[in-house]
């Protein structure tokens, strides 16, 4: 009846674990007695959670993102404590096969469930309105996304109550993560979990595409297209070149796990090597799906603020495809100790090292967006700059790592380690926080507040190089990754100060937190009434902040990149039309998280063997999905007039602003209000 | 994908809604399903690639069990193969009538695709069954677990393809040849003929190169 | 180039000694291979230095110099294109990876760990197979084995051959230099070689479940005397190594006691290898080339996918 599934399957005797499951039901409580007792339910249910509005789709995902954050990074602490006490005889205080938990969903938590959320949201947001689009092009499709990719979210979150998660390292790789060596449930979690969100994370991909191929306002050609929309348009090429591998990587591993077939074993003729190979030709991509958007965000940011220009327009497209089309060919670099040979190593090293030129050239074009400009140091320029220096020292390491000569002595050394956290927390992190920062005015209509957006950015700047500069040096000394304890001594003062560093990231994300509680008590003071608070250059900045939910009542017609600023400059960016029209907008549905919630259902059948449960969430995502098929009313119109009464209020608001001001685009004088 | 269908079929009753009386032609030609379901189709198609590679790798690795050449029987496969072919012709046949919006003539043919096409799937289960049956199951080797992994991606991929068949044909009786009907009709069709050119694909490199 | 290389060595040897007051255990080798490694991981560094450091230096620079505040500095908010820049900063990157990659070609081929090291004096072979928590070191011409310890002579070249009797592992003493994967139903090779005598620090670098944190080994480099005693001692213990004390010591267990084995069952390695292989016909066996070539198919715009393709042979099965 319930598969493997019982009482048993609750971890009573790990304290830790169930300590956080009374502190999550608890808090899950008040959440829910907060939402009834405000009566919020209608509202999140008609507002978000049924949404097809890629802006609140962008917000939600940006929410689930912060919130795995947490998260993921209890995991860090976590394992920076064990590491800091288990020298010598010491074994601290996560036995291994909780130690070896923690760190796999660590990597599988922070890549699956908050970087790519965190990707996905920022171009949800932002994407649309930079290309002067209502919508995405398949707004329900958006949704379900969304819902998928939740699905995930709540079994890896469910995997930590109820049965184990794997314990293999990130990628799982067999036979490790195979029934024989992983009996447990562990590893299903981590398939399916990464399934269902992979399946939304393609589907948002060809969205992607396809509105920003058919969607872009009249005149907008693809060389005058925004940096940021660039590198998201070369992303989604990416997640639909790359993820249907993982999707048959992992389906592959699965048909070993659940149907004794002899992929990956070491029996009957399986090849682990294959999977190791296949899982990184999707998994190079990946790491490029992470940071060519944030290069795209830091490249807005550091116009916006430098009030120039983008330096080199063109080769930072061209930057873009090559590192696109690059990352294809990189994949081995991976694995260079497997024993290829010497031309096949050095092939690989080679396509990867190519990879820095374009790099490089997007830092020296941000470099030259700066020289000669008006620098403001405001949030989102500060983690920009941070994100400079960091991540070439990052890009350095990297270089070195794909020589095979030096990767034969640094492989699996925690050198590696401190590597690609320079680069996705230095890139990627970095990158969002400062998107958030940037475009959170957008969202909700006033700006997040300075202080704690800078005391944030100098705890992470600092905490980071302070967790990760002893692990550079350990990995010199020889100490290899995902050790739960060690014998050598010497390692434990390097230990202690990377604890240390991961106390002052700590004390950053509290920063931020703090920081999202004070923007919203002074969101009046924090308020955007113009909808371009940094004196922006694209699109997203000429209408309201928030945007209206039909984002552009006319569709804007462009002629120039930065066609808002040249606006401006001509003093014809908040012209009033004389008529409006009427405005065409899908209708909300509650089919994707009906979708989702059934997917979640079938997950965890799955991973529980339950069939005749799985049977049930399998036909409830094929019926609902049938049921979507024949709904006819899927759409509606926003009458004109509604459409002039709401831009009329936001002309006066403007015009009102606009008199209490001298120059409507000074921005730097509106920013000393922070 | 058919969803992708749906968002952008709202053409046909708007308009009737709201009587033409404004422009509301710039948001929906249908070209971006179009283009969405290419895509779909293109990573669909390298998750067979993926499969593909998967049994090219692991063809020899037999572990002492019996190879394609002593399994396959070829004649029986190419009855499959036959099948499948005719109801890609079948479905041209339904996509001509659409054309010449006769409704009762797509219907028809749509529901002599899916009699094809459940032959063809019944044909395969059959095949695995006694392959089974004969001790050569999925588990027996790697090749089998290949084998039977890219063979029976394509089967999954036909079966949904027959619910989608179903599905299009009770839309088309309820709602006629609407723009939405058409567009979904048009991508299914190319769904299709898709899994008509993978199956060839699976019929060279599996059955043809097995056997020889 | 080669002028460049020497006074890059200089610079790099420079930052060595800033470096080993805290002893790096990595970049102080004892033996050819890794003093090789530790070479060219420093030329690196020190190529990349060249654009690395002006980078950083102008990242804190230019918003410096060009803040908002500073009304001095020149202000050019329209400019936004220089042919000569793009030009400059396509090309410098671009000249240093140039020398990267052939220093990487040529040492990648010099350091293949596949390629037996030259060396006047007869090698030593050792067969490595990695288990479920400890490290099995066979040593076919002497007919001993040992389980957690390793010996060799310095000065004379040791060739391992690696396998896994579980998942897959990887062979690492970092003082010596490169490591090489060990894996199932494959054989791996490595060649090293010690020039200084001493107790070495080994490893496993790859996750291998519960017991891996304490799947380290010694590795006794030692003279050619200390050597013959170390085999010696070994064999003089009564311990057999054959098919049955093989099971027994494959179960899984954790921080596993050095032991010695006085004789070993011949062929017992290769029947380690082939255990996994099943009864895979021979050509089959070598199919651990096969994975990259099926890989080429996911890779159309790979244009010499076949030209590589060919090369690929991860872990070559042994015949």
């Amino acid at each position: 009846m319930f598969g493997k599934l019982t009482l048993d399957a609750i971890p009573y005797h790990e304290p830790i674990v169930m300590g956080t499951l009374v502190a999550v039901i608890l808090g899950g409580l008040a959440m829910l007695a907060v939402i009834t007792k405000f009566r919020l339910w209608g509202y999140l249910w008609k507002e978000w959670f049924t949404s097809v509005d890629h802006k609140k789709i962008g917000i939600m995902y940006i929410i689930v993102a912060l919130v795995m954050l947490l998260r993921g990074f209890s995991d860090a602490i976590m394992m920076r404590m064990q590491q800091a006490m288990a020298a010598g005889e010491s074994a601290g205080y996560l036995p291994p096969h909780h130690f070896d938990q923690v760190f796999t969903a660590h990597g599988v938590i922070m890549i699956f469930f908050v970087a790519m959320p965190f990707i996905t949201g920022l171009m949800n947001m932002v994407v649309p309105l930079q290309i002067g689009a209502r919508d995405v092009a398949y707004p329900f499709l958006n949704s379900l996304s969304f819902w998928l990719f939740m699905s995930g979210v709540v079994l890896v979150m469910v995997s930590l109550f109820v049965g184990d998660f794997a314990a293999t390292g990130w990628l799982a790789y067999p036979p490790l993560s195979g029934i024989k060596y992983s009996p447990t449930v562990g590893v299903d979690y981590y398939i399916w979990s990464l399934q269902l969100s992979g399946l939304g994370t393609t589907l948002s991909g060809i969205n992607f595409i396809v509105t920003i191929m058919k969607m872009r306002a009249p005149g907008m050609t693809l060389m005058k297209m925004p940096v940021f929309t660039w590198t998201a348009l070369v992303t989604n090429i990416l997640i639909v070149a790359a993820f249907p591998i993982l999707t048959v990587t992992l389906a592959l591993l699965t048909a070993d796990r659940y149907l004794d077939m002899h992929f990956f074993t070491n029996e009957l003729g399986g090849n682990a090597m294959m999977y190791v190979n296949m899982i990184w030709i999707w998994g190079h991509p990946e790491v490029y799906i992470l940071i060519l958007p944030c290069f795209g965000a830091f490249s807005e940011i550091v116009a916006t603020f430098s009030k120039k220009p983008l330096f080199g327009y063109t080769s930072m497209v061209y930057a873009t495809s090559c590192i696109g089309v690059l990352s294809f060919v990189v994949w081995l670099h991976h694995f260079f100790t497997m024993g290829s040979g010497a031309n096949v190593n050095a092939f690989f090293g080679i396509t990867t090292m190519i990879i820095s030129v374009p790099t490089g050239a997007k830092l020296f074009n941000w470099l030259f967006t700066m020289y000669r400009g008006r620098v403001q140091f405001t949030v989102p320029m500060l983690w920009t700059v941070g994100f400079m220096v960091t991540f070439v020292i990052g890009g350095v390491t990297g270089v070195l790592l794909a020589v095979p000569g030096a990767d034969f002595l640094l492989h699996n050394s925690v050198f590696l380690i401190a590597h690609f956290h320079n680069v996705i927390i230095g890139g990627v992190v970095f990158g969002v926080f400062a998107a958030i920062n940037y475009w959170f005015p957008k969202a909700f209509g006033f700006r997040l507040n300075e202080f704690w957006g800078k005391a944030s950015f100098w705890c992470w700047l600092v905490g980071f190089w302070m967790a990760f500069a002893p692990l550079y040096v350990l990995g010199l000394k020889g100490m290899t990754r995902r050790m739960n304890h060690y014998a050598n001594p010497d390692w434990q003062p390097f230990l202690i100060v990377a604890a240390l560093g991961a106390a002052v990231i700590a004390l950053g994300i509290f920063c931020t937190l703090v920081q999202f509680y004070v923007s919203i008590r002074d969101r009046k003071k924090l308020t955007d009434p113009s909808g371009d608070p940094w004196g922006g250059r694209t699109l997203e900045w000429a209408i309201s902040s928030p945007a209206p939910f039909y984002n552009f009542a006319i569709v804007p017609q462009i002629k120039e990149l930065d066609q808002f600023w040249e606006d401006k400059q001509n003093g014809v960016a908040y012209v009033q039309p004389a008529k409006y029209e009427d405005i065409h907008m899908p209708r909300n549905t509650g089919v994707g998280v009906v979708m989702g919630a059934f997917g979640t259902v079938l997950g965890f059948a799955l991973v529980w063997h339950i069939w005749w449960l799985a049977a049930v969430g399998l036909l409830g995502m094929i019926g609902a999905f049938i049921v979507r098929a024949y709904d006819r009313d899927i759409d509606y119109w926003v009458p004109a007039a509604e459409v002039e009464k709401i831009e009329r209020s936001r002309h006066a608001q403007l015009q009102q602003f606009q008199t209490t001001q001298v120059a409507p685009v000074a921005a730097p004088q509106r920013q000393k209000v922070a | 994908m058919s969803s992708a269908a749906v968002r952008a079929s709202h053409g046909a009753h708007d308009d009737v809604l709201h009587g033409g009386g404004v422009d509301h032609h710039h948001h929906d030609d249908g070209s971006k399903t179009l283009l969405g379901f290419w895509i779909y189709l293109m990573s669909d198609c390298l998750i067979f690639s993926g499969l593909f590679a998967t049994f090219a790798v692991l063809a020899n690795s037999t572990a002492g069990g019996p190879t394609g050449k002593e399994l396959f029987e070829l004649p029986y496969v190419l009855g499959e193969t036959m099948l499948l072919l005719i109801s890609s012709v079948t479905f041209g046949m339904a996509m001509l009538n659409m054309h010449a919006g006769k409704k009762g003539g797509v219907v028809a043919w749509l529901a002599v695709t899916f009699l094809f096409g459940a032959g063809f799937i019944g044909m395969e289960v059959y095949e695995f069954a006694k392959l089974v049956h004969e001790g050569a199951g999925p588990s027996t080797s790697a090749f089998l677990s290949s084998y039977f992994t890219l063979v029976g991606t394509h089967g999954l991929h036909v079966t949904c393809g027959l619910i989608w068949l179903v599905v299009m044909m009770d839309q088309i009786r309820r709602f006629g040849l609407t723009d939405a009907t058409q567009r979904r009709l048009s991508c299914l069709s190319l769904f299709w003929h898709f899994l008509d050119i993978v199956w060839i694909c699976v019929f060279t490199f599996v059955y043809l190169r097995g056997a020889i | 180039m080669h002028a460049l290389i020497s006074r890059l060595r200089y610079a790099s040897v420079g930052v060595a000694v800033l470096l080993s007051g805290c002893n790096l255990e990595v970049l102080t080798p004892k033996g050819d291979i890794g003093a090789q490694e530790k070479s060219l991981i420093l030329i690196a560094l020190g190529l990349m230095a060249i654009v690395a450091i002006p980078v950083i230096a102008m990242t804190l620079w230019f918003p410096w110099r060009y803040r908002s505040g500073n009304k001095k500095a020149t202000y050019t908010p329209n400019w936004s294109h220089s042919t000569k820049i793009e030009v400059v900063v396509w090309t410098i990157p671009a000249i240093i990876i140039v020398i990267l990659a052939s220093i990487t070609w040529t040492s990648s081929h010099a350091l293949d760990p596949y390629k037996p090291l030259e060396s006047e004096a007869k090698p030593v072979t050792v067969q490595v197979v990695s288990m479920d928590w400890k490290w099995l070191f066979v040593y076919p011409e002497y007919g001993v084995a040992s389980v957690n310890e390793l010996a060799f002579p310095t000065d004379r070249p040791v060739n391992f051959q690696i396998t896994s009797d579980s998942v897959m592992n990887a062979f690492f003493i970092p003082q010596l230099g490169s490591q090489i994967y060990a894996m199932a139903g494959m054989e791996t090779k490595l060649h090293l070689i010690a020039r200084e005598p001493g107790t070495y620090e080994g490893l496993s670098s790859n996750f291998s479940g519960e017991g891996f944190s304490d799947m380290h080994f010694k590795a006794i480099a030692t003279t050619e005397d200390g050597f013959k005693d170390w085999i010696a001692k070994a064999k003089a213990t009564p311990l057999t190594l054959d098919a049955d004390s093989y099971k027994s010591l494959a179960q899984p267990s954790e921080k596993a006691p050095v032991a010695y084995y006085g004789t070993v069952t011949p062929g017992l390695f290769a029947s380690v290898v082939n255990k996994h292989m099943g009864e895979m016909s021979h050509e089959a066996a070598n199919h651990g080339e096969m994975p990259m070539e099926g890989m080429q198919m996911d890779m159309h715009h790979h244009e010499d996918g076949d030209a590589v393709s060919s090369n690929i042979t991860p872990a070559k099965a042994e015949k």
